[in-house]
């Protein structure tokens, strides 16, 4: 059995089959309305079901922002917590209690500002948590400052000039950060979604999704680009596990190596260079063409922007470490006995 | 006072001190009822665990001790200098003790930075053994002296005992095939053993730990034994060394029991052992390393059979982070910490406030502000604990009064915590957390009952007769709401650092719900039950003294020479700083002067001349060292006597 399967099976499945109703809490939904969070509540809602899972062992955690305001609407337990914590907080919910499926939902500026420090630390560990990072690469709450994605040069009430700093691309740094699972994703397309949802539920340890997730009142249109059909063509490389990188019209590029420096660049498919189109391996144990693929995207137009599961590999678990620990130790020394653990070895007796 | 000891050094804590002579084969043998000796060295030389090793030993043996290390915040800081002194005082008798004592009567020291560094708390006449080996021109230049101390007449008034500590460590060493500087090391182990001559320490327990110690460099431990056994005998053999001392064990100072030595921290950490079980919770801590602190999770960790859960955090506020997650899924849950981390924690504590989830809050204070006095005490994060949070955010306060206390002390917190549903905050510091003392170990059918019941079901029926659960829906007794974990069937519900709706637990920004949740969560704080202060006033005085935490040993120890002299002073010590007890003002208004000692520049007094508008007095002393007994009872007399 794979690490994966018994991960699954440490979380009770629901009895009865589930509907999407089961996951809508009765609180009513307050973001903005053509907010592109409510796509994403609907797909998670939506997804659900398919996982089977007790609702009562599956929690969500949240940090600041739009976003954070997810666990409310979910009928599952849920903590909505303080800006950029989530991680750490998940953290200690997850390898305490092995038998919960813990999702955190995040934003740009959660994940990525203030609470930087516990994203990277929680995917070096490999913690069993599933992190949705809505990217909408603007302050939305705070109404329209620039966040660590917003390209170079934005104008905002922060930043009338011109924002001067360089974006974090999420899906980089995740990968430095040694994420066992990284992919994208984009609000709008719900069979997409859904479909990375699935395979970052089926990964074992920390799995990260990056959702391009539209802000229609601060940063409207951000990602047009990869939504407009005719546009989209030249804009989103879908990565799919074992097949060729290719996009544009009928597949008229691709990606290959550039044998002079090794880094990945885009082409015209030709039949001359058809054999040389990279293929893409999500599991493969190097992050190094994984990490190419994130950048080759433009920060600053999104052109060749790949979406899809980026890589997806099989690394121990924090959480199965940690409970492994606690066994070896029974094993070895028997379970505590705080009677001998208080009296340690030096003692004297004063009789009365 | 007819007070002598080893020496005829002024004694703080007004006991009887006798002295007897008996003849003992060739060496006279007399019989003391106290010493305080202190070893200092080069922060290299290895003087904690001497001091360790000589307290194991004294606890061993059955005496009453109390323990003072004092060391820089640098591991090794730079050789030879004053700021590289380190030191260890241990003050054991044959009665109950209070504070590891003011003035050493035995000083060993190691090198002249040692001597330099610590001669100045040395009465007249107290002993000092000197490493003369380490007595070059050029070590001695490097602290000031011009010429040497053991020669130019400057030490005159005291008993000094020059011994070649190293030289004669290398020899007893030389069959062993170690190369010097390894030899050399050593030479600690060669000054306890005489100094466990010299007492009559029992020695097994120390060869004992050194072999355990040096388990895989069987030659370490064969050098280190020698070396030890050298000592000993060189105090045995050698003339200068004529006399050796007998302080008796402590029995009837003590109540009957099975005895032990502990420190603070190790006392703390079996403390939430104990509390866990007490609880039936596992123990999850979350912790980022600092000093005073990080001795608690290196304990923690080593009990992964007790079923807890350690995680060394990416930073303070994940360490906190993570134990509040870990407290939603039903852990009992620790975050340990120092000052500067309980800054970072701050808004954690805020959230745990307003989830209104049991979290122990460990806060081993150290001399502030900022990075501060690392490894030197201090009390100074009172008003922190009490304050230091956005809004109106209350958090119960409790501080452990000696070594041994924190681990009741540990336990109270937690029950605060998991009854009432709140963040904790558990006040030690550096000197508590490193300082030791003979603890009666508990049976565990004295431990409190600690268990909690989870909620389990609907508890409250809406208007249209349906049963659903309420998260914010309070027990009227003691204001807490339920503790409903994660895979309970039915009660699914989100909580959140926004203002929720009483009951519901719903987000609310209604104005009049928000003052009746702000007035809920501090009457609820304010209805924790904690007994009442004990007074200690025997003879009907007019001046209190008050003090909270680990001023506790210097006070007592105060206030008995003060009445030893016929003076009239009442004490009183809290454990409870938020609440307070409920008899507090009453027992304040009781007195026509009330002091409160403490090494801050005044917070408890700050907080209860607000509470309770009595014009209590401060004594303090931030210099982070613990109060001396001597210093503090002239204060207090002097406040009785105005």
């Amino acid at each position: 059995m794979t690490d994966a399967d018994t991960l699954l099976q440490l979380v009770p499945k629901a009895e009865g089959k589930q509907t999407m109703k089961d996951f809508k809490s009765d609180q009513e939904v307050r973001w903005c309305p053509g907010c592109g969070d409510y796509a994403v509540l609907a797909a998670v809602q939506g997804f659900m079901p398919e996982l089977g899972l007790a609702r009562e062992n599956i929690v969500f955690v949240s940090g600041i922002g739009c976003s954070s305001r997810f666990p409310y609407y979910m009928n599952t337990y849920g903590m909505h917590s303080i800006h950029g914590r989530a991680p750490a907080i998940a953290t200690g919910l997850a390898t305490s209690r092995r038998d919960l499926s813990v999702w955190v939902v995040t934003g740009d500026g959660d994940a990525l500002s203030i609470g930087g420090n516990h994203l990277i630390h929680a995917l070096r560990r490999n913690v069993n948590l599933k992190i949705l990072l809505f990217n909408n690469r603007i302050y939305g709450l705070t109404k329209g400052q620039y966040s660590p994605t917003s390209e170079v040069g934005k104008i905002t009430k922060s930043t009338p000039m011109g924002s001067l700093d360089a974006p974090f691309n999420p899906v980089s740094l995740a990968i430095g950060a040694e994420a066992s699972f990284v992919a994208r994703t984009v609000d709008s397309d719900r069979k997409h979604l859904t479909e990375v949802l699935r395979q970052a539920a089926d990964h074992p340890g920390t799995a990260l999704v990056e959702i391009y997730q539209n802000c229609n009142i601060f940063n409207d249109g951000a990602f047009e680009v990869l939504k407009d059909k005719q546009r989209a063509q030249e804009a989103v490389i879908r990565l799919e596990h074992g097949q060729p990188v290719r996009f544009g019209t009928d597949g008229s590029k691709g990606v290959v190596r550039d044998p002079a420096t090794g880094d990945l660049k885009v082409v015209a498919v030709t039949p001359d260079n058809e054999a040389d189109i990279l293929v893409h391996d999500a599991h493969t144990a190097s992050p190094t063409t994984a990490f190419a693929l994130s950048r080759l995207a433009d920060p600053d137009t999104l052109h060749h922007t790949p979406i899809g599961v980026f890589r997806s590999v099989d690394r121990p678990v924090y959480d199965t470490l940690m409970a492994d620990q606690l066994d070896t130790a029974v094993d070895q020394h028997g379970k505590g006995d705080l009677a001998a653990l208080l009296a340690g070895g030096d003692t004297w007796t004063v009789v009365g | 006072m007819t007070s002598q000891v080893s020496s005829p050094a002024e004694q703080t804590d007004g006991t009887v001190v006798g002295e007897q002579r008996t003849a003992a084969g060739a060496k006279d043998v007399r019989r003391l009822d106290r010493v305080i000796i202190r070893f200092a060295g080069d922060s290299g030389d290895g003087m904690q665990l001497t001091g360790d090793r000589f307290t194991s030993e004294t606890a061993s043996f059955g005496n009453d001790l109390s323990t003072l290390p004092n060391f820089p915040a640098e591991i090794r800081a730079p050789a030879g200098t004053l700021p590289g002194v380190s030191s260890f005082q241990l003050h054991f008798a044959d009665h109950d003790i209070l504070t590891p004592g003011d003035a050493p009567n035995v000083l060993v020291a190691m090198n002249p930075a040692a001597l330099k560094a610590n001669i100045g708390d040395l009465p007249r006449g107290a002993e000092i053994i000197v490493n003369t080996d380490e007595f070059t021109k050029r070590a001695m230049a490097k602290v000031g002296y011009d010429t040497s101390p053991l020669e130019d007449g400057s030490l005159d008034g005291y008993q000094v005992h020059p011994v070649p500590l190293t030289t004669l460590t290398l020899e007893a060493l030389k069959e062993s095939g170690l190369p010097r500087r390894d030899a050399e090391r050593s030479k600690n182990m060669f000054a306890l053993g005489l100094l466990s001559w010299m007492y009559h320490r029992p020695t097994e327990g120390t060869e004992k730990f050194l072999r355990a110690k040096f388990a895989k460099k069987p030659d370490i431990a064969a050098a280190n034994i020698a070396a030890f056994r050298a000592g000993w005998n060189f105090g045995e053999t050698t003339e200068d060394f004529a006399v050796s001392y007998e302080v008796a064990p402590a029995a009837t100072a003590f109540p009957p029991g099975t005895y032990r030595n502990i420190s603070g921290n190790l006392a703390l950490a079996y403390g939430l052992i104990a509390a866990s079980r007490q609880a039936d919770l596992p123990l999850f801590l979350g912790s980022y390393p600092i000093t005073p602190a990080s001795d608690i999770l290196h304990e923690l960790s080593k009990h992964k059979n007790f079923g807890v859960r350690t995680f060394q955090a990416e930073d303070e506020i994940a360490g906190i982070g993570a134990a509040l997650g870990a407290a939603f899924g039903g852990s009992l849950a620790v975050t340990t910490t120092s000052g500067p981390g309980v800054a970072l924690k701050s808004e954690t504590i805020g959230l745990a406030v307003s989830l209104e989830l049991p979290l122990l809050v460990v806060d081993i204070q150290r001399g502030g502000p900022s990075t501060g006095l690392p490894t030197k005490t201090e009390q100074a994060d009172l008003l922190q604990a009490m304050y230091g949070r956005n809004g109106e955010a209350p958090v119960p306060v409790v501080a452990p009064r000696t070594p041994a206390d924190c681990f009741d002390a540990a336990l109270e917190a937690a029950r605060i915590a998991l009854v009432y549903r709140t963040p904790v905050f558990l006040l030690s510091d550096g000197y508590l957390a490193n300082g030791s003392e003979p603890w009666r170990i508990p049976e565990l059918e004295e431990l409190p009952d600690l268990t909690v019941q989870f909620a389990q079901g609907p508890n409250h029926t809406t208007a249209d007769g349906a049963e659903v659960f309420w998260p914010y829906k309070r027990d009227p007794h003691t204001l807490a709401r339920p503790w409903a974990i994660p895979g309970t069937p039915g009660l699914e519900h989100r909580i959140g650092g926004i203002e929720k709706q009483d009951g519901t637990g719903n987000i609310s920004y209604d104005p009049a719900n928000h003052d009746f949740m702000v007035r809920t969560r501090q009457a609820k704080v304010d209805g924790i039950d904690v007994p009442d202060l004990d007074v200690d006033d025997p003879d009907g005085a007019r001046t209190l003294v008050l003090g909270w935490g680990s001023t506790y040993g210097p006070i007592t120890a105060a206030v008995r020479r003060i009445r030893k002299e016929g003076g009239r002073i009442a004490q009183a010590h809290l454990r409870h700083l938020n609440p307070f007890p409920r008899n507090l003002g009453e027992v304040l208004r009781g007195y026509d002067t009330v002091v409160v000692p403490e090494m801050n520049l005044g917070q408890l007094a700050t907080l209860i001349r607000a509470k309770y508008l009595v014009d209590a007095r401060s004594y303090n002393q931030v210099n982070g060292m613990p109060f001396k007994a001597e210093q503090l009872a002239a204060a207090l007399k002097e406040a009785i006597d105005d």
